[in-house]
């Protein structure tokens, strides 16, 4: 397979990590070659945590500003911190639901309005699909299944030409088994928002 | 049963480098290991010690990284086979036993891995340890990928096994932190019990004898050197009369680079695994049917000087870069896209990267820098030093963990950080060398890595400074390790002893020494106000469980607050302490009930007494 990278951006605690792991799982069902980067060295202290995940024919574990195929954001500012990893070609996927840095709180700093983050990835990127992942999670059961909602949309769009049925399968593999059944739920509801959420 | 412990040949399984490379040691039959924590190094060492408490695996956590290597170095003279496993900078605390276990060396295979961190991604610099194996005469492995990590950690083990030498296993974050798919070997028995066969001549290093061992650690360094000629980590990948010497994560880059490119029938590529000593032989080699060569390797020129130096001998005048001011820096870490254009500028390509997004019109985005946690016990004990030393001119040293984040506004705890320890050390020549008030901080487990000789130091010098020491009954930072002051029991594990940190601090001799709880705000601050009074050494323990730690072994329910109407918006909660639950909703201060554990700091510095615990 061609060469396809994709960054997951997150706050700590949103469950990039197990996302990741979740779609390694699906490369390994699907037959493809994958390698993971992920730096999470103070994440569960508030920060930012990136992943790099490249299927396909290619060597390196890490991808260069602007060399992005597909950007996975789990939280708007975050996506919109991360457009210099994507070029004109990026696919975007992006929950809408805000985590505030709590420079916000104090006065350090601006959240930019979520239509206008929104508008910019849709007018730079090459496809912008937005959910409200959040409310979606908490329809499925919980809100720490934010992660496997954003799954569910990020497959919908085909970006990364993998079935659902392989990764609903990964999820099982991956996922405690007390979770399965809510996590499912919630990749379903992701896919199905994704259908809509095309803006 | 552990999923490293998995006696299953020919199982394909994804794991995390560092994953990779403790099932690496388990495979070659390591039967005793130890370690300090530290990132990005610290998942070998969790993933040992969940194993040693299922297996006859010997495992610990020692005191730091110089008893670590100690520790080990009596292991693998006793015919154990031992893995000693750091970060980078932990490697200069076990210079001194490193440099001389070289002359000694010993009796079974021993690894000491160094994890360093390019651009210090969770590290308080970005040294190049390749040279700790030059300098020291180590044979040395640098694995690009997370299999090979693997697979270099078996061969280290046998290398070092064959040469009666430890040998040093370098990775870089990118390799302990980068997941891959692993194909499990066989696991080689584990030889547990060890004995020490007396030879002073080999392991009593006085003058006499170390002048004999250095000769020898020459002659293994020699049969090291014959060794590398023929390693199958020495490889050349593809031809032509452009050359690449590319080691680490940077290999891949190249050889991605060069497919990008379309130059594979003119590059071809010498990858050095078995780093020291070098290949003199195969590089020679390599560089004779060369017209030009690129070095592509992280941090200093350590390979780029090695192969000047090898085509000087071959007499061979081609040119040959690596760090310059147009290739590649010193500094942080490389990616593709830079791998690519400085093979492209280097050996004339014509090429020209993709457009980059116009990013001049994004708008702002406030920072989200990391903080201490929602209930952290060191905001509390912050907030208490800062009320207790306003308006005097005071420093404050601080040390290595997550208490370092208090030196950001509006804590601003943290003047001075160098290394582990370095608080109180750094306390006693600021407290010489000005008139100002000093008042440090250092964490339980950094005091008892290298935090009490300072403090002996200080007694005995008759230093005049407070220390305040942040106990939280963890290692913290790194994901919650033993030291020696936890409660193990609370682990729910027996066997282990207890440093109680009040009465070492009184035995050392320290007069003045209080005890505060961080979350009673104002009997913190009366007792840290007389503490400062006091002329000479003082501590103070600020004794509270990390709130991740203590929730995640249920000490704690967490217990969210609210602020209530009574709040006048005076914004002394957000400006004084920050704490990542606040947020401001139509201008008005408000809790995050998910995040809130109920530490009820706020509550008590709140004018108007609007704080309150949420009504369910």
């Amino acid at each position: 397979m061609k060469p396809l990278r994709m960054i997951i951006v997150a706050v700590g605690g949103q469950g990039n990590l197990l996302a990741s792991k979740v779609l390694g799982e699906a490369a390994l069902i699907e037959g493809v070659e994958v390698r993971m980067s992920e730096i999470h060295g103070m994440a569960q202290r508030g920060g930012v945590v990136e992943s790099s995940i490249i299927f396909g024919d290619a060597s390196s574990s890490i991808i260069s500003d602007g060399e992005a195929d597909i950007l996975l954001g789990f939280e708007p500012a975050e996506t919109l911190r991360a457009i210099g990893r994507c070029s004109a070609n990026t696919k975007v996927i992006t929950n809408t639901a805000t985590l505030p840095p709590f420079t916000v709180g104090i006065g350090k700093g601006t959240y930019p309005e979520v239509d206008e983050i929104k508008r910019v990835l849709k007018e730079k990127t090459a496809g912008l699909v937005a959910i409200d992942a959040m409310a979606l999670a908490r329809k499925a059961g919980s809100p720490m299944s934010v992660n496997i909602v954003l799954l569910g949309a990020l497959i919908q769009t085909g970006a990364l030409g993998f079935s659902k049925e392989n990764v609903k399968e990964a999820i099982k593999r991956r996922i405690k088994p007390a979770l399965v059944e809510m996590n499912l739920n919630a990749f379903d509801l992701g896919f199905e928002a994704a259908a809509a959420g095309t803006v | 049963m552990h999923k490293l412990l998995k006696d299953s040949p020919g199982e394909k399984i994804m794991l995390l480098g560092n994953e990779a490379i403790a099932r690496g040691a388990v495979e070659a039959g390591v039967a005793f290991a130890t370690t300090y924590p530290g990132t990005p190094s610290s998942e070998v060492s969790l993933n040992l010690f969940q194993m040693s408490r299922e297996s006859d695996l010997y495992f610990e956590y020692s005191t730091n990284e110089k008893v670590s290597l100690e520790v080990a170095a009596a292991a693998a003279n006793s015919g154990l086979r031992t893995f000693c496993m750091m970060k980078h900078v932990g490697l200069n605390v076990a210079a001194d036993p490193l440099m001389t276990l070289a002359y000694i060396g010993v009796t079974a295979g021993m690894v000491i891995l160094t994890a360093d961190d390019p651009a210090m991604f969770s590290s308080q610099n970005e040294q190049d340890n390749r040279y700790y194996a030059k300098f020291g005469h180590f044979p040395m492995f640098e694995p690009s990928s997370v299999a090979e990590a693997k697979d270099m950690i078996k061969e280290a083990f046998e290398l070092s096994e064959t040469l009666k030498q430890p040998v040093i296993l370098r990775t870089t974050t990118r390799i302990n932190h980068s997941n891959a798919f692993v194909t499990f070997g066989d696991i080689k028995e584990r030889k547990t019990n060890g004995r020490f066969e007396r030879d002073p001549m080999r392991c009593v290093t006085v003058p006499a004898v170390a002048r004999e061992l250095h000769v020898k650690l020459l002659e293994r360094m020699d049969k090291a050197a014959e060794m590398s000629e023929s390693s199958e980590f020495n490889f050349v990948t593809g031809q032509g009369v452009w050359g690449v010497v590319a080691n680490g994560v940077s290999y891949h880059y190249a050889l991605d680079a060069v497919k990008d490119l379309g130059i594979e029938s003119k590059v071809k590529i010498l990858r050095p695994g078995f780093s020291n000593p070098m290949p003199k032989n195969k590089i020679k080699d390599f560089l004779a049917g060369c017209e030009k060569v690129l070095v592509i390797e992280e941090g200093e020129p350590f390979m780029e000087e090695a192969v000047k130096a090898f085509a000087q001998e071959a007499g061979l005048v081609i040119p040959i870069q690596g760090k310059t001011d147009a290739l590649f820096t010193p500094l942080g870490e490389f990616h593709p896209a830079m791998v690519r254009e400085n093979i492209a500028t280097f050996f004339g390509i014509d090429y020209t990267p993709a457009p980059k997004i116009d990013t001049s019109d994004v708008p702002e985005i406030a920072n989200r820098p990391p903080n201490l946690c929602s209930g952290c016990s060191h905001r509390a004990t912050f907030y208490a030093i800062k009320k207790a030393a306003q308006g005097m001119d005071v420093i404050h040293p601080s040390d290595i963990g997550c208490y370092t984040l208090g030196f950001m506004p509006p804590l601003s705890i943290g003047d001075f950080v160098i290394c582990m320890g370095g608080s109180v050390s750094t306390s006693c020549g600021f407290s010489k060398a000005t008139d100002q008030k000093v008042v440090s901080v250092v964490g339980d487990s950094t005091f008892f890595h290298s935090g009490i000789t300072g403090l002996v130091n200080a007694v005995f010098n008759r230093h005049n400074f407070t220390l305040v020491i942040l106990e939280n009954g963890i290692t913290a930072m790194t994901g919650h390790q033993p030291h020696p002051g936890v409660d193990m029991e609370l682990m729910g594990m027996s066997g282990y002893g207890r440093v109680d940190i009040e009465n070492l601090v009184k035995a050392l001799g320290v007069e003045h020494v209080s005890v505060i709880k961080p979350f009673k705000v104002k009997n913190s601050i009366e007792t840290l106000k007389e503490a400062m009074a006091f002329d000479g050494v003082s501590v103070v323990i600020s004794k509270e469980p990390c709130i991740l730690w203590a929730k995640s072994i249920k000490l704690k329910k967490p217990r969210a607050f609210e602020v209530t109407d009574k709040c006048k918006d005076h914004k002394d909660c957000i400006n004084g302490i920050a704490c990542p639950s606040f947020y401001i909703e139509e201008g008005r201060v408000k809790i995050d009930a998910d995040t809130c554990v109920g530490c009820a700091l706020c509550a008590q510095i709140c004018p108007e007494n609007a704080i309150r615990p949420l009504k369910k």
